[in-house]
């Protein structure tokens, strides 16, 4: 096993665990902290699979300001009364779930779609490295994404504001 | 990857040392409990109830309006380092881009969403 690959299984075990931790802790702010955790190390998982600039992206976009929102969101409503059983799911919707994911990763891993050499072969220095290279692609190949993403941005933005105003 | 051996090495310095600090001081210090000593510690004032107190709505739109723009100036970063490469063209679509989010921060400006009283 490479250095990457073990790295890669130390982070993707332990964001899967925060991940659990997320819907087992019955503190919803402690289910916010490990939100972090795993933001962080999916994190980690795009710099060993070379994508340092979505890493940067994801800490600073997931972990620095989804979180608030979360936190905020949060702290807006009474979360008085609503701490339950632990972990409440409909067994049948969570059933079929699973069972379809765990086909999805069956059927890519049985074609041969796994890349299992993480990201090693990909060499972006040619194009004065990573984030040069999502600069040119972002910014040529998908301009019209790239458009629309601040369409979205705008529903966003005022979606809350029409949500969270005081006068009508 | 080896680049990130440092990082690594700083990450596990961060976790061992909170972590040995807290273990040393647990040994070390003596355990006695009373009610004043386990309060909250807040000056002035005593505490009165929770923590998880609801806050005011306003927050959340300074947290949306937060986001977006952070949103928006991590797509400066690729375009900033191929400005040259894009030329008018790219200019000239980061300038749509930032017009449509202006409109949003107009509006915001204009519904009194950034004013806090």
């Amino acid at each position: 096993m490479t250095p990457a690959a073990v790295v890669f299984y130390i982070l993707a075990s332990l964001a899967l665990l925060s991940a659990v931790m997320v819907i087992w802790s019955r503190n919803v702010v402690h289910s916010a902290i490990y939100l972090v955790l795993t933001f962080l190390c999916v994190a980690g998982v795009y710099i060993v699979l070379r994508a340092e600039f979505v890493a940067a992206v994801q800490v600073l976009v997931y972990a620095g300001g989804i979180v608030v929102l979360f936190l905020f969101v949060i702290m807006l409503v009474n979360l008085a009364g609503t701490l339950g059983p632990r972990v409440r799911v409909h067994a049948t919707v969570s059933a079929i779930v699973g069972c379809a994911a765990v086909a999805l990763l069956l059927y890519v891993s049985a074609s041969g779609g796994l890349d299992t050499d993480f990201g090693a072969r990909i060499d972006l220095s040619a194009q004065g490295g990573n984030l040069q290279a999502v600069g040119w692609a972002l910014y040529s190949d998908y301009l019209l994404p790239f458009e629309i993403a601040s369409l979205l941005l705008l529903v966003a933005m005022i979606g809350a504001i029409v949500l969270a105003r005081q006068k009508y | 990857m080896v680049e990130y051996v440092p990082i690594l090495i700083f990450l596990g310095v961060a976790t061992l040392f909170p972590v040995a600090t807290l273990v040393i001081a647990r040994l070390l210090r003596p355990s006695v409990y009373n009610k004043t000593k386990l309060e909250a510690y807040e000056c002035g004032v005593p505490p009165s109830g929770e923590a998880r107190a609801r806050y005011p709505v306003r927050f959340y739109i300074i947290a949306v309006l937060f986001v977006v723009f952070d949103v928006e100036t991590i797509f400066l970063f690729p375009w900033a380092v191929k400005f040259k490469a894009l030329g008018v063209f790219g200019f000239i679509e980061m300038l749509v881009f930032l017009g449509i989010l202006l409109v949003g921060f107009a509006y915001a400006w204009k519904k009194g969403a950034l004013e806090w009283v």
